[in-house]
């Protein structure tokens, strides 16, 4: 559920303009004028404020922005001022051109996103780059990485809630074997994870635990250091509970000496509208402390109050 | 009485049937059973069986399957571009049907087209395309059809020439270690193969032919998966004159006969006077002229109208 907060009725886009621009003039930026209006207000209307800003002052909302924010707060608030699907497919242009093992974005956006958003994002990844998201993966991408990432960013799932049981209860048996064998990066384990549905693999999951005796996850954590087995472990909890594999990326973030603010603002700015209230009981659950003391503590300035505005909290 | 023996010998070979033929000499005979015993007697559709001329087994199933042509053209014709591509390719991997037929899809339909069959197939058999492919096909061109059928290639007019370049190379260098390992299975080739948008491709070809003197389809002069693949995305004008001409041939199967309305009618709204253009360069005949050769009735009425003669 979304965390977003605003005002009803909501006043005009061209209203919101003018105190946008008002924010923008003169010596220094009215932030907290920016983060009033842009963080409380949904998709929609910011992709009409947008549209607004370029028709009454000339340019692009992103250009100002640009000019007059600096640092974390910046790139958060560009990143929210995005279409969602323009969003992810920046986010993934970033992570590809300086891709290594250990990344696990284009992971987050291929599993995590719903079959349709994911093509959204193709789409404005081929408008705004030129090339296609894939071919970008495979030419940055090597050995049984790309084997892996290729199918996955490609990978148009079927949504249904059907479940062929018999076929749940074998494809588990082909994932126990090849682990069992040592071979992660068999065929047979990347057709399962990059093409059934995501019902199916819940089905196949559900098997492996009931057969085997131990959550698939547990299985793959037989060499700690083994990025690859890190990066399957990731594709399995997006499938299985995304809400979760998004509070651990924000724990992490948050807990690190030094905070990861990349991650903690994609996070935030690509569930505000989406997950955000589960993956905030997830976080108090987990931690004892609630997100918003969390990210109080961890960050400052106008960047911690648009995150706070953002996760909804009150009177930010 | 000859005459109308030959007339109906004729309007049973071929492709199709000659229902307008059949219909003046069953007008003409009536209330003659005398005539279609001389006709069973001298055909060889009927064999002698003691008192009695019977119908051959092979006569009824060959009629069945001619008479289906016309019915096929029009359901085929009347059906959703997006369905029509899901079913094929559905059948192919349902009914062991030749593989060729999803490299034709894959690689032929523009980004948009393929995915609306992606959708189609969702829909209708409630799995994805990739997934069943990857199921269901054991043979070694197996990554390569999945990733064919994955792609969403990037339709616009830019390409990297240094790009070109380097991947024209990595395709002849896979090519030239062919007896180490086979190209088809090499993961260079696929990624180049199904990531690259066409226009890049062809240019990707065009270096090929200036390094290596031959273009990279005559490399892969036979019928392989690769060779197929290669020739859809370089010309698929010169592939799909190529299966029309093997429908019209003396040893042409079942698969090779169905492609016939096959191409037809999924080309005739895309670049069937391309086709056309083709046809005539490569097999020194218009397209029309065969069609009038080979078929019958109203099936060749239809391809001849969907062909634009």
């Amino acid at each position: 559920m979304s965390t977003l907060t605003f005002p009803s009725p909501l006043p005009s886009p061209s209203e919101d303009c003018e105190q946008l621009h008002k924010a923008f003039e003169g010596w220094g930026t009215n932030e907290g004028l920016i983060i009033s209006v842009l963080a409380h207000r949904p998709a929609a209307h910011r992709r009409e404020i947008r549209r607004a800003y370029a028709e009454i002052y000339g340019e692009d909302l992103l250009k100002p922005l640009d000019k007059e924010l600096t640092r974390d707060f910046e790139r958060a608030v560009l990143l929210w001022v995005l279409d969602a699907a323009e969003r992810d497919a920046v986010l993934a242009n970033e992570v590809v051109r300086k891709w290594s093992p250990g990344n696990r974005v284009l992971i987050e956006i291929a599993v995590v996103r719903k079959t349709e958003e994911l093509l959204a994002a193709k789409r404005a990844y081929q408008v705004r780059f030129k090339r296609c998201l894939e071919e970008d993966v495979a030419a940055h991408t090597r050995d049984e990485y790309r084997k892996l990432l290729v199918p996955l960013v490609s990978t148009y799932r079927y949504e249904g809630a059907e479940v062929d049981k018999s076929l749940s209860k074998s494809e588990a048996k082909i994932l126990h074997q090849k682990i069992k064998d040592n071979d992660y990066s068999h065929e047979d384990v990347i057709r399962i994870l990059t093409t059934r549905s995501k019902a199916q693999l819940l089905a196949t999951f559900n098997d492996y635990h009931n057969e085997f005796g131990n959550p698939i996850n547990k299985d793959l954590k037989a060499d700690p250091k083994n990025e690859f087995l890190s990066a399957m472990r990731a594709i399995i909890r997006c499938i299985i509970c995304p809400e979760k594999y998004l509070e651990k990326v924000i724990r992490l973030a948050i807990s690190k000496t030094g905070t990861d603010e990349g991650a903690l603002s994609r996070i935030i700015t690509t569930r505000a509208e989406v997950d955000m209230k589960q993956i905030k009981d997830l976080y108090y659950k987990r931690n004892s402390v609630a997100l918003d003391s969390a990210v109080k503590k961890d960050t400052s300035g106008d960047f911690e109050d648009f995150l706070l505005a953002l996760i909804g909290h009150e009177g930010a | 009485m000859a005459e109308e023996h030959e007339a109906l010998t004729s309007a049973f070979s071929g492709l199709g049937v000659d229902e307008s033929s059949l219909l003046t000499v069953i007008t003409k005979w009536r209330k003659q059973p005398e005539k279609r015993r001389g006709f069973r007697s001298s055909s060889p559709f009927f064999k002698p069986h003691g008192s009695f001329e019977r119908c051959e087994d092979d006569f009824v199933r060959s009629l069945k399957v001619e008479f289906a042509r016309f019915k096929n053209v029009t359901v085929l014709w009347a059906m959703h571009p997006w369905e029509r591509d899901a079913r094929w390719i559905h059948h192919v991997l349902h009914k062991a049907h030749p593989f060729n037929i999803i490299v034709e899809i894959a690689c032929t339909r523009s980004s948009d087209e393929l995915l609306g069959a992606r959708k189609a197939y969702h829909a209708l058999f409630h799995h994805s395309i990739e997934e069943d492919v990857a199921y269901r096909v054991k043979e070694n061109y197996c990554s390569l059809l999945v990733g064919l059928v994955s792609a969403y290639r990037y339709e616009g007019s830019r390409v990297d020439e240094d790009i070109a370049k380097s991947e024209a190379k990595a395709l002849g260098h896979a090519i030239k270690n062919a007896g180490t390992k086979d190209p088809v299975e090499n993961y260079e080739v696929i990624r180049i193969l199904t990531t690259r948008s066409k226009t890049h491709l062809k240019e990707t070809f065009r270096h090929y032919s200036g390094i290596y003197g031959q273009s990279i389809e005559q490399d892969f002069a036979d019928e392989s998966c690769l060779g197929e693949t290669v020739r859809c995305l370089g010309s698929s004008a010169s592939y799909f004159s190529k299966v029309i001409d093997k429908a019209f041939g003396e040893e042409a199967d079942k698969n090779a006969k169905d492609a016939l309305t096959r191409v037809v009618v999924s080309r005739s709204d895309v670049d069937m006077e391309e086709i056309k253009a083709v046809y005539e360069k490569q097999y020194k005949a218009k397209l029309e002229d065969k069609i009038v050769k080979n078929t019958r009735g109203n099936y060749r009425d239809a391809l001849l109208s969907l062909v634009g003669m």
